[in-house]
């Protein structure tokens, strides 16, 4: 039965008119690698290493992929927490890869981050209060009596008791760690989230309030979300479209429903079929693709197609030549050489 | 799967552990986080736990391993028998030996347990030089194993990279190759694998299902992936409010949940074979977990529960077995729709 919420995702996918609020293209970031007593640089990571995509307003993008293939980097890029090696990034059109200073505050304040590990927003020796209202304040946004309400109501909508803003970090559990970040993400109602694996520590009651918050919200106030995850149903789940990412690069991008019910990539098929499921009978019996050899290094990425040295429908052609980006649908893109081939 | 286990592993428990009580004193008062849990671990077996976040799933491991700054935590009872010798009896110094050594602890959050200051590579050299004797050049080439054994490329070379320069699941991975470095007969895994996508997490869940094989590793698991439990656990403990709320082997527990609690957590996952996947809200347990700032002594669940009566807001429910090695704390008989008769 599409609820309300579903109906107004369809009208997202369908609606081409919706403008995009965030596009990137050719995106890179590198990082040196310095080795040796005078640390000199003897080459690269390339973490992420040119890619394409555009999100609209109200829409979510989930980005999935193996760990370690660049999702974090591309977050960090497009909030400019990073700056990019390559590539331009535009938010509302306006070419934000090079802004810096007040300008550059300015826009923190239309796109926030609710980071991976905790640890990378939770000041330890703040309480838990000052955390979430520390942007609020920097902002002028509110302050007295009105700035104590808003924590309250943040904390509150994240699941946890307002008592408790006088603790500090530690004295919380793993779980309602992560969703300290996720208040203090939310606190300046901000345009734009990029949600690097915000429910990844949650127990799935918790995740379902989260990602039942963060619908609510955006629906509200017409948020954008980036959604980082490897919980595959979840993202099926909260995006719109989702990106497949594999060394640096994207790899497949598709409305959700038909990359779950089509995946085009051989990369994508295998991650589907790794899926865990919540039956130990169906667990035991059912069948997996298992990728043979070992991830390769992002310093040193095979030529070609960068999956040629995994994939199971590998052909000399593939190490060869770099599969181009196609468009095999509307909407519908892979790299590589044989997709849609029957 | 695998090793045949016997229903009751009493008899050969490698750990046994009894009434841990463990309280945090603060600033709004006395933290019940855990009330009496109690559980044993057979030789080569794999205890999945699974609770609610803030449930004392950490606290209980940190609480058995010594690991909790005294105060703000007050240990008011408890043991554990680690093949006969009560660890929570042990000096400070006798600990630190067997945790490094025949005990590996994995922490949920790798950047709080890594040190941001010395490099991966001699953080996992010092385990097996200080335990295993090794000397230099062999402790390095055994991490480079190690870190290869869970999918990190170009081992040898990443060996000399600090821990930010580590993407959040390669982290994780590296905080695993740590706690396997010493083969410890017990593995105490805290969320591990929560940053992990499917396919690396079916990798590190083969080597560890093959460790147990080889070295009759008994494992804990803690997890809130429910998926990760129906494919690697013997048997599955669930938490609630400081207490464990129903144990039983993994398959009568998915097949059978008795626990309202239990219950409801697995009808909360979202299915990735879901064709519905998108549409709607995620069920979620309606309220919010207890404070925990009293001392328990009704059924800690009743607040949230959809079957609670009289009798549960005025006593709390033992563990008791109900049907074969399946052990529930419930005053309501679920099978006949009706509160027990005794
Ligand atoms: N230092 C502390 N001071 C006060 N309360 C604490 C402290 N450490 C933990 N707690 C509380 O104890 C309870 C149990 O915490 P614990 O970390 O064991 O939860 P958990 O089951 O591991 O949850 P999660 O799944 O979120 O990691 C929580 O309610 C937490 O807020
Ligand atoms: N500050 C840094 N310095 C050097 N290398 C880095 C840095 N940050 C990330 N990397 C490297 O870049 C690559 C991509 O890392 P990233 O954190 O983006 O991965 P990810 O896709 O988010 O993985 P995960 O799912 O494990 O979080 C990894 O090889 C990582 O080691
Ligand atoms: S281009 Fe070749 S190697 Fe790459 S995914 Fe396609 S078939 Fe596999
Ligand atoms: S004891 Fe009562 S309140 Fe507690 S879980 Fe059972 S029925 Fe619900
Ligand atoms: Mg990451
Ligand atoms: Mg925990």
């Amino acid at each position: 039965m599409p609820t309300e919420s579903a109906m107004a995702k369809a009208c997202v996918q369908s609606d081409d008119a919706t403008p995009v609020l965030l596009e990137v293209e050719n995106l890179a970031k590198h990082f040196p690698i310095m080795r040796g007593v005078f640390r000199r640089q003897v080459g690269s990571v390339r973490a992420v290493d040119g890619v394409d995509f555009h999100i609209r307003e109200r829409e979510t993008l989930g980005l999935v992929g193996e760990s370690g293939c660049g999702k974090s980097t591309a977050g960090r890029v497009i909030l400019r927490l990073y700056d990019p090696t390559a590539g331009r990034i535009a938010f509302r059109g306006e070419d934000i890869g090079g802004v810096r200073g007040e300008s550059l505050r300015r826009l923190r304040q239309s796109m926030q981050m609710v980071f991976q590990d905790p640890q990378d927003s939770l000041n330890p020796r703040m309480t838990v209060g000052s955390i979430v209202a520390e942007p609020l304040v920097e902002h002028g946004v509110a302050k007295g009596r009105a700035l104590d309400d808003r924590v309250d109501e943040l904390l509150n909508a994240v699941g946890l008791s307002a008592r408790f803003a006088n603790r500090y970090p530690h004295e919380f559990s793993g779980g309602q760690r992560q969703r300290i970040g996720i208040a203090r993400a939310l606190a300046l109602e901000p345009e734009f989230i990029v949600c690097d694996e915000p429910i990844a520590a949650l127990d799935v009651s918790i995740q379902a309030q989260v990602v039942n918050l963060l619908q609510d919200l955006q629906e509200r106030l017409g948020l954008t979300y980036l959604f980082i995850s490897h919980d595959l149903a979840m993202v099926r789940h909260i995006a719109d479209r989702v990106a497949v990412m594999y060394l640096g690069k994207i790899v497949e991008l598709a409305p959700s429903d038909e990359l779950y019910r089509e995946p085009l990539h051989p990369y994508t098929r295998a991650l589907m079929s790794a899926a865990p499921v919540h039956d130990p009978e169906l667990e035991a019996a059912r069948e997996r693709i298992i990728l043979t050899g070992d991830v390769p290094s992002p310093a040193d990425p095979p030529p070609g197609c960068r999956f040629s040295t995994r994939c199971p429908m590998a052909t000399p052609e593939c190490s060869a030549r770099e599969p181009e980006w196609r468009e095999l649908r509307p909407g519908h893109r892979v790299a590589c050489h044989y997709a849609g081939d029957a | 799967m695998g090793v045949p286990l016997s229903a009751a592993p009493a008899a050969e428990a490698v750990l046994a552990v009894e009434d841990i009580q463990t309280r945090f004193h603060t600033q709004e008062g006395v933290v019940h986080a855990v009330n009496g849990i109690g559980f044993e671990l057979g030789e080569g077996e794999v205890l999945g736990v699974v609770g609610e976040s803030g449930s004392g799933k950490s606290v209980t491991m940190l609480s058995l391993l010594g690991l909790l700054p005294t105060p703000p935590a007050e240990i008011v009872s408890g043991s554990a028998r680690l093949e006969g010798e009560d660890l929570m009896a042990l000096d400070a110094d006798r600990l630190r030996k067997v945790r490094g050594a025949r005990v590996g602890f994995i922490f949920q959050d790798p950047m709080t347990s890594l040190n941001p200051v010395l490099t991966v590579g001699y953080q996992l050299t010092e385990p097996l030089r200080l335990h295993l004797g090794m000397d230099k050049a062999a402790a390095r080439e055994r991490a480079a194993q190690l870190l290869d054994l869970v999918g990190i490329p170009e081992p040898t070379s990443r060996l000399s990279d600090f821990p930010h320069q580590f993407s959040g699941g390669m982290r994780q991975r590296v905080m695993i190759a740590i706690a396997l470095a010493c083969s410890p007969k017990v593995l105490i895994a805290d969320e591990p694998t929560t940053a992990l996508d499917v396919t690396i997490q079916a990798q590190i869940l083969d080597v560890v299902k093959r460790l147990r094989r080889e070295l009759g590793m008994s494992i804990i698991w803690i997890t809130h992936d429910l998926g990760v439990v129906a494919g690697l656990a013997d048997r599955v403990m669930v938490m609630y409010g400081g207490q464990v709320v129903e144990r039983a082997d993994v398959k009568s527990l998915y097949a059978r949940p008795k626990h309202p609690y239990t219950r409801g957590l697995l009808r909360t996952l979202p299915s990735p074979d879901d064709e519905d996947g998108s549409s709607g809200r995620l069920a979620s347990i309606p309220g919010h977990p207890p404070s925990l700032l009293e001392a328990p002594a009704s059924c800690p669940f009743a607040p949230r529960c959809e079957h609670a009566f009289d009798r549960c807001h005025r006593e709390n429910p033992m563990l008791e077995t109900r049907g074969e090695g399946h052990e529930v704390a419930c005053f309501f008989d679920v099978d006949r729709g009706a509160p027990r008769a005794d």
